[in-house]
């Protein structure tokens, strides 16, 4: 049984709720979105409550909550899409934004919806108590603890600000071939920075956190409040020493976990089967075909225990799946809304997400990984005369046509005879997605999840995903330092 | 459906924004700031001829600030139900409760609030008045010019118009009610060629153009938007990396704005008072080229990024960020400026769902003298950057580094075509190497430039 919202939680449109929907109704507004000739329709009800709590010198200067609550209604016809929304669940605000997204289809004979059946869902993120009922003193106790712990780590810590951010989304789709799907899905993040100031040069550094847990999240190794702190201040200290980086083309290691954000960029965003539908992807039409090393598989899994990309259902219906991407080298397959699957004639890959009820889906990753290789970490280190070990990431970015991407390091340091010497200042790589898979030449046996911080957008949307990688060797890629 | 908004719409809504005032002193805050947005949105997108989304919808959000005891809470709502919007003032009050006192967080001294709104003219009828089939009409067009330019345009990401229009009020117990209604239209179109110039790594080429403006009839056309987004994804077919070196660099309007927009993210009282910029205790020096002047004019008719009132409440007023090479202001927001024990410059721009914070309104980098052509004439050799990518920026040291793609500048004009590379350097050395700023300032944006030059920096590639 998926997570339940307490009472004061609990969506409008749930049934007892004051805008309770239920299939009768939903199939009446399903016909008006389909009276002017779509092919299909969905219906996507969304009720969102989220409350941060942030501090800064010392103090929880401010707390925040908002609550969001609408209906988005979609009408499909051919490749086109129709698409209206209210915040407003009124009847006639509901009918109107049905009939303004219906607007799409302009004839034919209209489809008639099919009498809607409940999905049966897994649990991938079973929550007790979401952390939005729990007392908001234990909240602001992890940040003042996060606190004390990075100042307490040396003296040489000048700063740290803390943040709790926490979510509970409660879903209902319906969707004209008879699909109805509810979930509650519960989201929390939490991050630490530090900055570090001596002799005149300052660092910073930071850590952070979560998934679809509930405050069973801080109970994990390593994962309490007191160790973000610290490791925040570990990478400030460590950074303060930072050299500048070189610049060229040289070998590259990347550390397990994080560095799964450079799969993301490099592979995952080619594979949304959207941009393989328009040929507008580097993947086009490469289905069967070796894109990368062959000590390489690829997979986008939803179904990962409580990891922040995880979903029991995505945002038209279909159950949450691992699908293998890539197989030994081997494109086996894209990840799938329904548009796209229908395009493909296949199942949908339970790849539909969007951001809120205001955007229409499309195909995202959940939670993006690359499987362990033979190779030990040491080994992988040890093979490099020079280069860079990269450790820790701010984010990246890709152009999916010519799959070209970047992304940035903020704890990186030199690979010199074999060894990890000095720390390097902030630094861009640069490379070509397939290029870059296909010069995977040691993979570790070391896989790790990463912490549930990463946030993917794409054409406007964010949606929350996961990622995961062991080491990685890569034989060349461009480093952006200054040191030419 | 017109989306018109008209004044009697601003009217009613700075009436709602009061009204909530008045429920959060009933619900016991001792002061409160409520900010109320309505609008409306339509974007259509056709592509390969055919539309791909038509989405239309209106909404609504109340943001509310309130304060108890010197605490304070940050909430907002899209549950307009009028028992909902209630309990939802008196859960603020109650969660201010949670928060620790704040000196400096306090609502604006009464005489720093606007008195009057002024009408910066951002409004236009004929934007809230386009319908779904008119945008098409418009994508076709530009879809249709971009893919005829050129026989090796062979694909597309399609062409999409869309509009926003809506209205802004904000009211607080201090005293300040106000409010503006706005519009804002744009067209983009992204065409695609296919490039088999390295046989062993065929690729795609994307390229774009686009044209905005708060006012219809001052939109570039269609097809002239088509065209020119078809000849920039055209040129850069057969891209290719170049050796790593350092060289001097040539920044587009089109990429030299997130260089503007970057100084501003460490010349704001916020990242000052949070000493989150390497530019901390720098005011009154050098921090870039003489030929640097960066202005922030909310003020300016029609301009995208104009406002009359602040996200305070305060008067809006023209700010000198850089005058000369000399850091002359940084922006500031109430809260910042009381941080730092200076005025706040009216900088305090506000979402929904936050605290107020500095913010740009039209930031610009003042244009120089002479032609683009002449300025890569006077260049010689070196990279002309078109696009970059990526985040690359250290606020507290002004590392930089971002992948970036180009033309590569030989005898003074532009040659081939340069992708997947990095430039870099440090961005204290980037501002004071800007050595020739061009005189094609592009306005079409809200933070804007002309092309400009920087002597030298690391470009890794092979």
């Amino acid at each position: 049984m998926p997570t339940v919202a307490p009472p004061e939680l609990t969506a409008p449109f749930a049934p007892g709720g004051e805008n309770a929907i239920d299939a009768a109704l939903a199939q009446r507004l399903l016909s008006i979105a389909l009276e002017s000739g779509g092919d299909s329709a969905d219906l996507y009800f969304e009720f969102r409550v989220t409350a941060d709590y942030s501090l800064q010198e010392e103090q929880v200067k401010t707390v925040g909550r908002g609550v969001t609550l609408g209906l988005g209604v979609r009408v499909v016809k051919g490749d086109a899409t129709g698409y209206a929304y209210t915040e407003d669940l009124a009847w006639e605000r509901m009918a109107h934004a049905a009939r303004i997204a219906g607007q799409i289809a302009t004839g034919g004979g209209a489809a008639r919806p099919v009498a809607a059946h409940t999905v049966e869902l897994p649990d991938f993120y079973p929550v007790a108590r979401p952390s939005l009922v729990e007392a908001p003193a234990d909240k602001l106790a992890l940040l003042r603890a996060a606190d004390r712990a990075a100042r307490a780590a040396d003296p040489r810590i000048v700063k740290v600000e803390a943040s709790f951010v926490e979510q509970l989304k409660e879903i209902l789709v319906f969707t004209s071939d008879g699909t109805m799907a509810r979930d509650v899905l519960p989201l929390l993040r939490f991050g630490v920075s530090a900055v570090a100031e001596q002799g005149g040069k300052r660092q910073g550094g930071s850590s952070g956190g979560g998934g679809r847990y509930g405050l069973d999240y801080f109970a994990q190794a390593e994962k309490d409040a007191a160790a973000h702190g610290r490791e925040a201040a570990r990478i400030a200290l460590a950074m303060l020493d930072a050299r500048e980086a070189p610049a060229g083309e040289m070998p590259v290691v990347l550390g397990p976990g994080d560095s799964g954000i450079l799969l993301h960029e490099a592979v995952g965003h080619g594979l949304e089967a959207d941009f393989n539908r328009k040929e507008t992807s580097n993947y086009s039409g490469q289905l069967g075909q070796l894109v990368a090393s062959p000590l390489c598989t690829v997979v986008d899994d939803g179904t990962i225990g409580s990891s922040r990309g995880s979903i029991n259902v995505d945002d038209e219906g279909s159950p949450g799946r691992r699908n293998v991407l890539i197989e030994n080298g081997i494109l086996v397959g894209y990840m799938h809304d329904r548009m796209s699957a229908r395009h493909y004639q296949r199942a949908p890959s339970g790849n539909g997400r969007r951001e809120s009820f205001r955007s229409m889906p499309l195909p995202r990753m959940t939670n993006t990984l690359l499987l362990a290789g033979p190779h030990g970490h040491d080994e992988i280190v040890a093979s490099v005369k020079r280069g860079i070990y990269a450790r820790r990431f701010s984010g990246g970015q890709v152009n999916i046509s010519n799959g070209d991407f970047v992304f940035s390091l903020t704890e990186s340091y030199l690979i010199e005879d074999g060894k990890l010497t000095a720390p390097l200042k902030g630094v861009n790589l640069i490379g070509n997605g397939p290029e870059v898979l296909r010069k995977v030449d040691m993979l570790g046996s070391d896989y790790q999840l990463s912490d549930g911080i990463w946030t993917c957008g794409k054409d406007g949307q964010s949606v929350p995903v996961g990622v995961g990688t062991p080491s990685v060797r890569i034989a060349s890629i461009t480093v952006g330092g200054t040191q030419a | 459906m017109s989306a018109s908004v008209s004044e009697s719409v601003v009217t009613e809504l700075v009436e709602v924004a009061k009204s909530i005032v008045r429920l959060c002193e009933l619900a016991g805050a001792d002061a409160s700031e409520v900010l109320v947005k309505d609008g409306s949105e339509l974007t259509v997108k056709v592509r390969m001829g055919q539309p791909e989304l038509v989405q239309e919808a209106g909404s609504r959000a109340v943001g509310l600030r309130v304060f108890k005891h010197g605490r304070r809470a940050v909430t907002y709502t899209s549950d307009l139900r009028r028992h909902a919007l209630e309990s939802f003032v008196a859960e603020s009050v109650a969660l201010a409760a949670l928060a620790e006192p704040d000196e400096h967080g306090r609502l604006p001294d009464p005489d720093e609030l606007a008195r009057e709104v002024p009408d910066l003219d951002l409004y236009d009828d004929a934007v809230a008045g386009v319908d779904a089939a008119w945008a098409m009409k418009q994508c076709v067009a530009g879809e249709a010019a971009a893919r005829g330019f050129d026989p090796r345009v062979t694909n597309s990401e399609g062409a999409t118009w869309s509009r926003t229009v809506g209205a802004t009020a904000f009211a607080t117990s201090g005293g300040f009610a106000g409010g503006f209604r706005g519009s804002y239209a744009s067209f983009y179109v992204e065409p695609l060629c296919d490039d088999g110039s390295d046989p062993a790594n065929p690729k795609k080429r994307n390229g774009y153009w686009w044209t905005a403006d708060r006012f219809l009839a001052r939109l570039d056309d269609p097809e002239a938007v088509g065209r020119e987004a078809a000849r920039r994804t055209v040129a850069t077919l057969g891209s290719r990396k170049i050796p790593t070196q350092e060289c001097a660099v040539v920044f587009d309007p089109e990429v030299g704005r997130s260089i503007v927009g970057t100084v501003f993210s460490v010349a704001n009282g916020s990242s000052f008072w949070r000493k989150s910029t390497y530019l901390l205790d720098r005011e009154g020096t050098a921090v870039a080229s003489p030929l640097v002047t960066i202005t922030d004019d909310p003020h300016l008719p029609r301009a995208p990024g104009s406002r009359p009132f602040d996200g305070d409440g305060l008067p809006t007023r023209k700010n000198v960020l850089v005058r000369d090479g000399v850091l002359e202001t940084v922006l500031c927001d109430v809260y910042s400026a009381r941080k730092l024990g200076r005025r706040s410059t009216g900088s305090a721009g506000r979402g929904i769902g936050g605290n107020p914070g500095p913010t740009t309104s039209n930031l610009i980098l003042a244009a120089g003298t002479g032609t683009r052509a002449a300025l890569l004439a006077d260049t010689g050799r070196g990279l002309y950057v078109t696009s970059m990518m990526g985040f690359g920026f250290n606020p507290v040291t002004g590392d930089f580094s971002r992948g970036a793609q180009g033309f590569w500048i030989e005898a003074g004009e532009l040659t081939f075509p340069v992708s997947e590379i990095t430039v870099s350097c440090n961005f204290d050395d980037l501002l004071k190497r800007i050595d020739r700023v061009a005189e094609d300032l592009d306005l079409r944006s809200s933070t804007a430039c002309a092309t400009f030059r920087v002597s030298h920096m690391t470009v890794a590639g092979t």
